[in-house]
């Protein structure tokens, strides 16, 4: 194959919507190529349209979407084709995955049937010959026991299982060009790195090119042999990969690359007073079990585990979706019942019920991941940071809790004008801003932080940290960090609990942990979160 | 499996009794009894029946007497129509009726998907407000509307089908009452339908299924219908129960010996006995359907299993 001949060629894409609102243009006119067998990756962040380019090149565009302009395919226009015409390139020729491994794939189907299918429909296989085949990718892929595996449903699979039948899927037909939606950013570190390396391995073996659309520059970094990056629907600044990491030339790139969390915290004096000590706190999640259905199942989510946090302390929780760093953040500030002991401040709030816990509910505060399930929608941003006043301290005039509110979203950052309109109007990074100030309003001393950044952009994200960091030296406020994402745990914890099934594997201060760690599931995690940046995807 | 439906069978035993146990007592609150009719028996005829029936007794031991009799599968005699036990009753108009239901019911489910399918592909456009006005019609209009308006039409101007009556079960005689119950409910399960169609057809997976470069037939029909379906089951259940124990108002109008009248005539004649076994045989037919229901789901679904 020559490596020079332009494959696919998008010019002057324009997407454009309708909305309740009126047209909003989400891509505006931009230009695309991709040559055989290269790794060509779009870069943006969240809604700089660069998923809607390539759905619009496949024809996915919502009902409401329509797309202008050209998307050649070795000189035909795949947005004039016909939808049979295009049903031959699409799965055929250029193949796609995407983001959501978990929802991706037909739950109502085995593996081995939806497999076969795109197999059968495109290359004209009879059932048996199509089951070899499917049989060949699932061992393309290294899925185990593929026999076994063929009879399975999706949701007997992990996540990084489910996105290896999704490759398999889209590689049946030894396309052209695979395009990659995101494909690892629902994935847990270690997962990534599979992920990503079987990308590489299969892309030697089979030639194909790939468009990585993604937000990790990481990824970019080590896989793409050229980049384009995108911000609010336009092509800002293009070229080979090595050149615009060592020079970029526009303003924006320049912001992407700063945007990695720097810096990190010193530790509190050794003698700081202890503000929240759990010893050998123990979560139990009872399953099923209940009228003539058998023994439940216990699941124990927080295996016996000790933790002290000082004031003007961070530590971080860091783990993998499902080692149980929620609940036990959430255990600590006794929201969901738990064995053990546990001290706040000089109080023993072990068996401390709702009604106990009520007054202290004040000192400790929590800030979750989603910054669009976590605020009330049919709340202003006002009413929404000053509900816990009502609570906590109901002698306020209401004069007083608006200047209150004013205060604390003035301390986040944000134009205090606002408290009158409502969260949908809001970023997703203004959004965790709120989130903050309704956490930071009551004064706290503890604040629980559950992967605040994970949701934003890695931009946004920087912004967050800092926010917090300055908020922490501000008020002497102590941390729990919880996070999978161990280049903001390094910005933002002076002190590191690494966790997995329930259990502590490793703690210790964070820049010991970084430098030499001891467990190997904590090498494990970093050298996953190190090897996403460190090989190349063409070799 | 075969352990869940043992399961679900043995937890019908005490929703029944609790049911029976209700019925029984609640029938007996109301004022009156069996023999109190306008016409007014002699007071020695009344109280005669009534020690016939039993009714003189406690009430408890009449409570025990019918759950005696009930478990030995006997359901008593029909007060107001004494030629005839309740048992006796079911046996002749059940059948009618559970013919009327299930072809009302099959009907609805097809036309109702199938309407609902064409709506949600073409959503906003011309053929999805034309199935939304049909279902908002169907739903609206009363079946004593529709009934009556098949007889006129159909019947009378027409002439194409009987006004009224069984006709020993001739096919010609089911078409006007199979047609009255079927459209309110074709008109709910088409909206249904509709609403999980556009909802499926928005999922991950069919995006997926589209970049697979998959025939429309196979998007729509193989992966979106399958999932979209699920409500349809859910619906089936009470929906089965309800049609197939008769309309008093179909059954009525068209002259039908069905069951759906013994409901409301025996309650409001105090037809104790009478009322028990509709009672009786609505509560079986809603936790047979529900149980179907249930397992219809986990054959649509792999993720619903039951051990």
């Amino acid at each position: 194959m020559d490596a020079q001949e332009t494959i696919l060629s998008v010019k002057d894409l324009r997407v454009r919507f309708r909305t309740l609102d009126g047209a909003v243009e989400a891509v505006k006119g931009i230009n695309i190529n991709v040559k055989a067998g290269e790794t060509v990756a779009v870069v943006g962040e969240s809604g700089s349209g660069k998923s809607q380019t390539m759905m619009a090149a496949m024809s996915l565009l919502a009902s409401n979407g329509e797309a202008t302009g050209s998307v050649d395919y070795r000189g035909r226009n795949l947005l004039t084709l016909s939808k049979s015409e295009l049903n031959k390139v699409r799965g055929r020729k250029i193949s796609m995955i995407f983001q959501e491994p978990m929802t991706s794939l037909d739950p109502l189907y085995s593996i081995g049937n939806q497999l076969i299918e795109p197999i059968r429909r495109h290359r004209g296989l009879n059932a048996a010959e199509a089951r070899e085949e499917a049989l060949k990718l699932l061992r393309l892929v290294h899925i185990p026991d593929p026999e076994r595996r063929m009879k399975s449903y999706p949701h007997e699979m992990s996540g990084g299982q489910r996105q290896r039948v999704m490759i398999a899927m889209a590689l049946a037909n030894d396309p052209d060009i695979l395009i990659a939606d995101e494909p690892t950013t629902a994935l847990d570190v270690t997962i990534q790195a599979q992920i990503l390396m079987l990308l590489a391995e299969l892309q030697r073996k089979l030639g194909m090119a790939i468009v990585f659309i993604t937000h990790d520059l990481g990824i970019v970094r080590r896989f793409a042999d050229r980049v384009y990056v995108m911000r609010q629907g336009e092509v800002v600044e293009e070229g080979d990969a090595e050149a615009l990491f060592a020079s970029p030339q526009h303003a924006y790139t320049k912001m992407l690359l700063a945007a990695e969390p720097t810096g990190s915290k010193a530790p509190p004096p050794a003698n700081a007073p202890v503000l929240l000590e759990g010893r050998n706190v123990e979560v139990v999640f009872r399953i099923g079990g209940g009228f003539l259905s058998g023994e439940p199942l216990m699941l124990r989510a927080v295996d016996r585990i000790s933790i002290r946090l000082q004031r003007n302390q961070t530590i971080g929780i860091v783990g993998e979706s499902g080692s149980g760093k929620s609940t036990l953040g959430r255990a600590l500030l006794r929201l969901l019942p738990s064995d053990g002991l546990i001290r706040f401040g000089d109080r023993d709030i072990s068996g401390a019920d709702r009604q106990a816990m009520r007054p202290l509910r004040r000192e400790m505060q929590l800030v979750f991941q989603d910054p669009f399930g976590s605020l009330s929608p049919r709340m202003t941003v006002g009413q929404v940071i000053t509900e816990g006043l009502l609570v906590h301290e109901p002698n306020l005039s209401g004069k007083q809790r608006d200047q209150r509110a004013i205060e604390a979203l003035r301390e986040v950052g944000l134009d205090p004008n606002s408290r009158n309109r409502y969260p949908h109007e809001f970023s997703g990074g203004q959004r965790q801003r709120i989130a903050i100030a309704r956490a930071m309003i009551l004064k706290p001393n503890l604040v629980v932080l559950d992967e605040p950044t994970s949701a934003l952009d890695r931009s946004v994200q920087k912004q967050i940290v800092e926010l917090l960091r300055k908020l922490q030296a501000d008020h002497g406020l102590s941390y729990l960090f919880i996070s999978h994402d161990l280049a903001v745990v390094r910005a933002m914890a002076d002190y590191i609990i690494v966790m997995k099934q329930g259990k502590i594997v490793e703690e210790g201060p964070t820049e010991e942990i970084f430098s030499n760690p001891q467990a190997a599931y904590t090498q494990t995690l970093m050298n996953a979160a190190i090897d996403v940046t460190r090989f190349r995807l063409s070799a | 499996m075969l352990r869940y439906v043992f399961r679900r069978l043995l937890t019908a035993i005490p929703t029944l009794f609790v049911i029976v146990t209700m019925a029984f007592f609640l029938i007996r609150v109301a004022p009156g009894g069996p023999f109190n009719q306008e016409r007014g028996l002699s007071p020695e005829i009344k109280a005669n029946l009534e020690a016939q029936f039993g009714l003189n007794d406690p009430l408890w031991l009449q409570y025990i007497h019918y759950l005696g009799n009930l478990l030995r599968g006997n359901f008593g005699p029909s007060y107001n129509m004494p030629d005839f036990t309740v048992g006796e009753l079911f046996r002749e108009g059940l059948p009618i009726s559970i013919q009327l239901g299930a072809s009302a019911l099959i009907l609805a489910l097809m036309l109702g998907s199938v309407l609902g399918t064409i709506a949600a592909l073409n959503q906003n456009k011309l053929a999805d407000y034309s199935v939304i006005a049909l279902a908002t019609a169907g739903s609206t209009i009363p079946t004593f509307v529709i009934a009556p308006v098949i007889q006129l039409v159909f019947g009378l101007t027409w002439k194409l089908l009987p006004i009224g009556g069984w006709g020993d079960g001739a096919m010609i005689n089911k078409i006007g009452p199979v047609l009255t119950l079927a459209l309110p409910q074709i008109a709910i399960v088409a909206r249904l339908m509709r609403g999980s169609m556009i909802e499926s057809l928005r999922s991950h997976h069919i995006r997926t299924a589209r970049a697979l470069g998959l025939s429309d037939w196979s998007v729509v029909v193989k992966h979106a219908l399958r999932g979209a379906i699920l409500p349809i089951v859910s619906f089936t259940g009470p929906a089965a129960a309800a049609l197939l124990t008769g309309s008093i108002i179909v059954e009525t109008i068209f002259s039908i010996p069905g069951v759906g009248r013994h409901f409301v005539v025996a309650a409001l004649n105090r037809d104790y006995t009478l009322v028990m076994g509709t009672v009786v045989v609505i509560a079986l037919f809603t936790i047979v359907f529900n149980l179907i229901v249930d397992l219809l789901y986990a054959v649509v679904d792999p993720r619903v299993r039951y051990d």
